[in-house]
């Protein structure tokens, strides 16, 4: 609680930094941007368990920076009215409360061939599209499923990204000291499945966590090797840490869990025919539950993806992809889940496609992604629509709809959150 | 520097090609043929005239002063000749030639060069957006080049960037940087004729189109220009059946090009409507490009335009997207 104070208070010292710095903007050389939002979104059939409203917002986006000769200072806090989750704590880790700080991080090269970036900073890295195999950094889902922009799926990270680049190589190194989980489903906004509780869930089941939070033990390490070979970028990837999601159990506590996890992967993405291809691969080692024994606990798993994108026509772009997820250790996972419990599948298989198509000058796009898995018999459909009514006033609007056969599987078990959204956002 | 593309009046309407008789050093040739053998003949007309000093110089000695008057004549044809030939061999080049130069001053200028730009889209009904961006060149081996095109307006899209290696011959490898997202995203190679931006520049606007791809003639060369008509060599893969460039004879850059349909509609303009010379290099300060159907125009002004900065290849990589280099952002 202390912590989370503090960094209220350093937060809006932040803040009242960036606002005296707008007022002397030409002497600092400084520049204050950002965009004002507002989403609203409804569901499209009752859910027993949440709202009819999924989203209904007000943000104010302000981000400065500031170029000095050694360092580059990056802030950008976001501001928000939110009627659908009770605002009453700031908790910057979980993004809830009036306030979220998405970025406040120093940048600077101690030498030619080093750049380190330390603090709060959005990452990614990896091949998917909107697929990640080997990015571990922290996602947004309840944001992703329910109507904000497609650029909170990416939560920040605490976190200090040191690179190197050799001749022969880039190097890069993120030390997360306390351990970043995602902005996972909490059933706060989102219904989900509690398979503890054998039924859909929402705002009255809360899922309790018992997160790793103490700092420089419950720490997360991200590693990756990357070159250019002739126009193929190569990429070979690390990641030790814990699953970013609440994937454990605990039943003594009664919580969910967040348990170790390591990761090795590779990637390689390039020109093939007229579009761009990619592969990439992981495994995930459930530390564990390394004899994948421990039904609360998940198996090692094999990941995988397989991209390809191309201009169909002018300003017309499709991209498809196949994704796996292999269980290790199946039978014993099997043998150790009570009857009554419903089982994974040895393999998710998954398939996506993006259909990009902009309109009008660029200024209308119309995109639609499909996820839709033959082996869990279920799917989720994102159309957006977006116009550019100014270079600042941009109006949007979309929808997420969620379909399974069955209750409990990833995309099935968000059915009754089907909701259609819009929004209205100006940019300065 | 990067869109070069040209201004000069057209002293003749489009369609009448055919019609034009071929104008060259004042005389007129009805069929290019003879002025294609002639402008071939050239450099062997070129030998033959040291051939002919070195007989007249040896004739000289020979009559050893006598017959001065008889030598004065010599030597007078001899220097006209001479004259003429050199006044001929500035102007004597081939369609390929006058377009490998033209290509060169378009888009090469220099070992690399920065130009900030200011991009304005003026719709059918007067309505404008705005783009702002500085773009960085870097010329590679084998014609091959990098470019870094850095946005600052409009808000929605500032700090992007966007990351070309342009292979000629083949697909370019392209990136885009969403800062939002901490992301390198590459982009599929797709079609270079597509709007760069929104805007009535296409992608070839703005890193060249490969001269290799048409077939080029030269139609026509008055005081100022070179005019070329341009045939794609692969007429599926452009929206073009040929077009048209008049080409500034003492700086190389196209002034004017003009696009056209089969059905001989001219369809599409761009324009230099500025020219300086920056360190040496004639630059293209403003450049229009206007879009006869739909009737909108995006007028580009350069300014911080600066050659041989001494960029590294580096800075052409995710490292300087990340962390956007100094030659940008100031």
């Amino acid at each position: 609680m202390f912590l989370k104070k503090t960094s209220i208070g350093f937060c809006l010292g932040f803040c009242m930094i960036s606002s005296a710095a707008a007022i002397e903007l030409p002497a600092l050389q400084s520049d204050l941007h950002g965009f004002l939002d507002a989403r609203y979104g409804q569901r499209l059939q009752d859910d027993p368990h949440e709202d009819d409203q999924i989203l209904a917002e007000a943000r104010l986006q302000l981000e400065l920076s500031r170029m000095g000769d050694w360092a580059t200072l990056q802030l950008k806090t976001d501001f928000y009215y939110d009627d659908v989750v009770d605002q009453d704590d700031i908790d910057l880790e979980e993004g809830t409360g009036w306030l979220d700080l998405r970025e406040a991080n120093l940048s600077f090269s101690p030498q030619a061939i080093t750049d380190i970036k330390i603090g709060r900073q959005i990452l990614t890295w990896g091949t998917g599209d909107l697929l990640f195999i080997n990015d571990l950094f922290p996602k947004d889902w309840p944001s992703f499923f329910s109507g904000r922009h497609v650029d909170y799926l990416k939560a920040p990270s605490d976190a200090a990204l040191i690179s190197f680049f050799p001749e022969w190589a880039n190097i890069d190194v993120v030390y997360t000291p306390g351990f970043d989980a995602d902005r996972y489903i909490t059933g706060e906004r989102i219904s989900y499945w509690n398979p503890a509780l054998d039924r859909r869930a929402g705002k009255e089941d809360i899922i309790k966590t018992d997160r790793p939070d103490d700092w420089f033990k419950d720490d997360e390490w991200s590693l990756r090797l990357s070159r250019n070979l002739a126009g193929y970028e190569v990429a070979l990837y690390g990641y030790d840490g814990y699953w970013k999601s609440p994937a454990g159990f605990d039943p003594l506590a009664n919580k969910a869990t967040f348990p170790r996890l390591r990761s090795v992967g590779a990637s390689i993405r390039g020109n093939l025919g007229k579009g761009i291809a990619s592969v990439e691969t992981g495994y995930y080692d459930s530390r564990d539950d390394s004899n994948g024994k421990d039904p609360l606990v998940p198996n090692s798993e094999w990941r995988g993806l397989l991209g390809y994108e191309q201009e169909l026509m002018q300003n017309f772009t499709t991209g498809v992809q196949y994704y796996f997820e292999a269980m290790q250790d199946y039978v014993r996972y099997r043998d150790s889940l009570p009857a009554t419990v419903s089982s994974k599948d040895e393999w998710r298989h998954l398939l996506t496609m993006r259909l990009t198509w902009q309109l009008l000058n660029q200024n209308l796009s119309l995109s639609l992604f499909n996820f839709w898995s033959p082996s869990d018999q279920d799917g989720y459909l994102r159309p957006v629509v977006a116009y550019k009514i100014t270079d600042a006033w941009q109006v949007s609007a979309g929808a997420n709809f969620f379909w399974g056969e069955e209750d409990h599987t990833f995309f099935g078990q968000f059915d009754n959150n089907n909701n259609i959204y819009a929004g209205l956002r100006y940019s300065f | 520097m990067l869109e070069a593309e040209f201004l000069a009046k057209p002293n003749k309407k489009p369609g009448e090609k055919g019609k034009v008789k071929t104008r060259f050093l004042g005389f007129s040739f009805k069929n290019k043929k003879i002025l294609r053998f002639t402008l071939c003949t050239m450099p062997v007309s070129s030998a033959s005239l040291g051939y002919a000093f070195a007989i007249v110089w040896v004739l000289e000695q020979r009559l050893k002063g006598k017959n001065m008057q008889l030598m004065r004549i010599f030597w007078l044809i001899l220097t006209v000749t001479v004259l003429t030939a050199m006044n001929l061999s500035a102007a004597e080049l081939t369609a390929d030639e006058v377009i490998a130069k033209a290509n060169q001053a378009a888009y090469y200028a220099g070992k690399d060069g920065r130009s900030t730009v200011l991009m304005t889209i003026s719709d059918a009904q007067g309505g404008t957006r705005q783009r702002a961006f500085t773009i960085l060149r870097m010329n590679s081996d084998d014609d091959n080049q990098k470019f870094y095109v850095y946005f600052t307006a409009p808000a929605d899209v500032r700090k992007m960037a966007y990351l070309v290696w342009k292979n000629v011959g083949g697909e370019d490898d392209r990136w885009l940087w969403l800062p939002a997202l901490n992301l390198k995203k590459r982009i599929a190679p797709g079609d270079k004729r597509t709007s760069f931006v929104g805007s009535d520049f296409l992608y070839e606007d703005v890193s060249g189109r490969s001269p290799e791809e048409d077939s080029h003639e030269l139609i026509e060369v008055t005081d100022q220009h070179y005019l070329l008509r341009h045939v794609p060599k692969a007429p599926g893969t452009v929206e073009f059946a040929w077009y048209q460039t008049w080409i500034d004879r003492q700086t190389f850059l196209p002034m004017r090009a003009e696009y056209y349909e089969a059905s001989g509609e001219r369809y599409r303009e761009v324009e230099a409507l500025k020219v300086e010379t920056v360190q040496g290099h004639p630059t293209v300060m403003i450049a229009e490009a206007r879009d006869l159907r739909s009737g909108t125009s995006t007028r580009n002004a350069f300014s911080k335009v600066e050659y041989d900065l001494g960029l590294k290849e580096q800075i052409f990589t995710e490292r300087f997207l990340r962390r956007p280099p100094r030659e940008v952002t100031r």
